[in-house]
């Protein structure tokens, strides 16, 4: 168990190592020049030279890449070009609505489907479980962007039921704040509940037809009981897979739900940064959100042991 | 003369341009102004970025400015400058009681550690510091800059926003600003990236007393509070305008036109015209270097079906050579014969007789700014119909940005610009822009531009160079576009500018 927990983290550090490296590498070979975007349109070639020399972007790329090894080694990832602040800072300041956002968004989308997978499986070829396979393909086919349009414009500018964008100004309370997630959290809750019911419906089918679960129903076991406690628990294993996957994209930031409502979440700043070739912050964002989905992985490993005594390391 | 913006629509133009009948002003009250994105900056000298010079105009101030019809005006100096008779010494006297965000008075001192960094630090300062032997106090009100070679655009360069000559405490001045500290009528109260920067009322501001003229004059600080809310996406600033969640929403899409005048919740603006589309020229490598080629493009391309192209509706752009529309004092027709012609015979002619070779026109264009992308498509079309062999080079905004300043890269790229004050705030004529128009006829007349200070002499000279524009092709100006903007129809005294500024807007009831 412990040697299998070591080498699972020195596994976690060589996969980051990759990221770092892959990260860096992406980063700079793409195009684009963070001085002049910062500079505008009038700007001169020179112009830009000179921000870029004053920036460190003249360097040897091998220079670079050594400097920024080094920072990752000392647990610092840089100062943001635009920002002017540490990009841990930067990043920080975004949490907050991409945390909450992911909750709600799981939470949500866990409420839908792992009711709507089960009771599937067990009416499986009844006209429910062909209306939620149909709804969850369809949920899972229309664009987050297009649910999320429709959805602002006729559930917050028609109705005037929900904020139509944005997290609230400086005069906005926690409450007021979350006010301006749910209707994002519910269009990201719809799309992924698709997945979801999709998995707990195969898993619990495939737990279903188990022999212990006939054994269990010819001892005269109560149906609920059967279902619940025979079926559900052992079905849970693939279905807390992908409810961790689910969580470790959502947590890496909904880029379009975020830049639909205007949220000022991680995919936001992803995308902004990387518009505006904020080297620090893109490389330094992506390590941390690579660093989470590693450690989000490693924590469903360990999930695994808890809930079900076959697994061993 | 040159107001900017006509408000469309009877009942658009009767709310907009007053409050309703009935209705009163009221001091106080906060408003949520939805603009394009995030501001790379706060530090307007280090930017020639529009979407942070509307934001930063509220807390930092210059020396001059421009008033209701773009006339340099002045703001932190007392008056005018006296210029002495050879044009080489401007003596400035600086207002006195102007007190900083930060407490502390306003001096010479103060405006001069502020210019010097703005000859060494800004683009627009750069590009005039080689002209500026001294800025020096002579007491603590009076600034004097002494110049080697006369340069009439000075003025509007210390007046413009973008690239701004800013003046902040001596103590704040770095390579970067260490704190945001201005003058302005409005000071930075709290700045949540990518979420809203907050400016509130600065109540030691001290104003100018004269009428207030576009952004001369007195800033009266109505409002206590303005949120200028980053909403990149275009349709959710229509949205959030639509349903009441702005006062104010900047640069909306032309389609959402329709929907603006039916809400009850926002009217439509309309800048008229607005700026130009540019095709700009590369004269220093490739195929455009040769005037015959650069002739030829012109000759093929048809700017009524690009704009159309572009903005959907006639109602949004105008087909018009003049590089300046007839509001301003700069408009002329010089030239005028040579835009709009969309002759592939022509095109042809022009071709055969550059001995052009098939070598691919290669067009840098990006989504960013989908009206360049859709001129750009029927630019092809038409230039393939005269002949050209075209290479669409279809990027993001931040690649088009770097590849323009390789002169390898690229022979046309497409950008735009609004309608500025003065012809020498833009580098399109310059030598050393990265177009490199280099010319000895048009490099005199640019010279005796920026030399000469009588106004109708100045006109006379920018006549020919429009002119020279026309007949040596450095760029294209496609035509004049218009922006669509909305405004709450109880927020008053939004003034008529490409950078709207609110310290004279008003809630009313």
């Amino acid at each position: 168990m412990l040697s299998h927990i070591v080498n699972r983290v020195v596994g976690m550090i060589a996969v980051m190592f990759i990221v770092l490296t892959t990260v860096f590498i992406i980063v700079r070979l793409a195009p684009g020049d963070p001085a002049a975007m910062m500079l505008g349109p009038e700007a001169t070639p020179e112009d830009a030279a000179e921000l870029r020399a004053r920036m460190g972007l003249d360097e040897p790329i091998p220079v670079q890449y050594v400097a920024f090894l080094a920072q990752m080694v000392r647990g610092d990832l840089g100062d943001s070009i635009f920002f002017n602040q540490p990009v841990l800072t930067v990043m920080a300041d975004r949490a907050e609505p991409t945390v909450f956002l992911t909750l709600f968004s799981i939470l949500i989308a866990v409420a839908i489907a792992i009711p709507v997978g089960v009771v599937s499986a067990y009416t499986r070829g009844s006209l429910f479980d062909q209306g939620a396979l149909s709804t969850a393909m369809l949920a899972a086919s229309v664009p987050s962007f297009w649910t999320g349009l429709m959805f602002q414009q006729y559930l917050a500018t028609h109705l005037g039921w929900f904020p139509v964008s944005g997290y609230g100004g400086p005069d906005a309370g926690f409450f007021q704040r979350m006010g301006h997630l749910v209707l994002p959290s519910v269009v990201l809750g719809m799309v992924n509940s698709a997945l979801i019911i999709r998995f707990s419906r195969a898993s619990m089918l495939d737990i279903l037809s188990d022999d212990y679960i006939r054994t269990a129903r010819a001892k005269g076991m109560s149906e609920w009981r059967v279902v619940m406690r025979h079926a559900f628990k052992n079905a849970l294993i693939p279905i807390v897979t992908v409810i961790g996957l689910t969580f470790a994209l959502l947590i890496s930031g909904a880029v379009v739900t975020e830049r639909v409502f205007n949220l000022p979440g991680v995919g936001s700043l992803v995308v902004g940064a990387v518009l505006r070739r904020d080297y620090p912050l893109i490389q330094g964002t992506l390590v941390v959100v690579a660093g989470l989905y590693v450690l989000i992985n490693f924590l469903i490993d360990m999930i695994y042991l808890a809930i079900d005594p076959r697994v061993k390391f | 003369m040159r107001a900017l913006f006509t408000v469309i629509g009877a009942t658009a133009a009767a709310t907009a341009m007053a409050p309703a009948i009935g209705a009163q002003a009221q001091t106080g009250g906060a408003i949520d102004v939805a603009i394009i994105g995030e501001p790379p900056t706060l530090d307007p000298m280090l930017t020639t970025t529009d979407v942070t010079s509307i934001v930063t105009q509220h807390f930092f101030e210059t020396l001059y400015t421009f008033d209701g019809n773009w006339r340099v005006s002045p703001l932190l100096a007392v008056d005018m400058p006296e210029i002495s008779d050879d044009g080489l010494t401007y003596t400035i006297a600086i207002r006195e009681g102007v007190v900083f965000h930060d407490g502390s008075t306003m001096d010479a001192h103060d405006v001069v550690a502020s210019l010097n960094r703005w000859t060494e630090m800004a683009v627009r300062g750069q590009g005039v510091a080689d002209r500026i032997d001294s800025i020096e106090a002579t007491d603590d009100f009076t600034v004097v800059i002494t110049m080697n070679t006369p340069y009439s655009p000075l003025l509007s360069l210390l007046a413009f926003t973008n690239s701004a000559a800013i003046v902040v405490p001596q103590e704040v001045i770095g390579e970067a600003l260490s704190d945001i500290v201005g003058t302005g009528p409005y000071r930075l109260a709290e700045h949540r990236p990518d979420q809203y920067i907050q400016v509130v009322r600065y109540d030691d501001y001290a104003s100018r007393s004269e009428p207030s003229d576009g952004a001369f004059g007195e800033r009266h600080q109505h409002l206590d509070e303005i949120r200028f809310v980053p909403v990149p996406d275009s349709n959710t600033r229509v949205e959030g305008a639509v349903a009441g969640q702005y006062h104010f929403a900047d640069a909306l899409p032309t389609e959402a036109y329709q929907r603006i005048v039916d809400s009850t919740e926002i009217e439509p603006l309309m800048l008229r015209p607005f700026g130009w589309p540019i095709f700009a020229f590369n004269m220093k490598d490739g195929l455009l270097v040769d005037l015959p080629v650069r002739q030829a493009v012109q000759a093929a391309l048809a700017p009524e079906d690009m704009l159309l192209a572009a903005f959907g509706d006639e109602a949004f752009f105008v087909v018009e050579a003049a590089l300046f529309p007839d509001r301003f004092v700069w408009h002329n027709d010089a030239g005028a014969d040579l835009y709009n012609q969309a002759d592939p015979e022509r095109t042809g002619e022009l071709l055969e007789q550059a001995g052009y070779d098939g070598t691919p026109l290669r067009i840098l264009t990006s989504h960013q700014y989908e009206f360049h992308f859709k001129m750009a498509e029927v630019a092809r079309a038409y230039l393939e119909a005269g002949g050209f062999a075209v290479d669409m080079q279809v990027v993001d905004w931040a690649t088009l940005s770097e590849r323009r300043n390789n002169p390898e890269l690229w022979d046309i790229y497409i950008t735009h610009s609004p309608f500025l004050p003065e012809p020498a705030l833009t580098s399109l004529y310059s030598p050393s822009s990265r177009l490199g128009w280099a010319d000895e006829e048009k490099d005199a007349v640019l010279t005796a531009f920026t030399s000469e200070t009588d106004p109708d002499t100045r006109l006379e000279l920018f006549t020919e160079l429009q002119r020279l524009v026309y007949e040596q092709a450095p760029f294209y100006k496609v035509g004049g576009f218009n922006v669509l903007m909305a405004v709450a129809p109880n927020l008053d005294g939004v003034p008529e500018s490409p950078w709207p500024f609110f310290w004279n807007a008003e809630l009313t009831q």
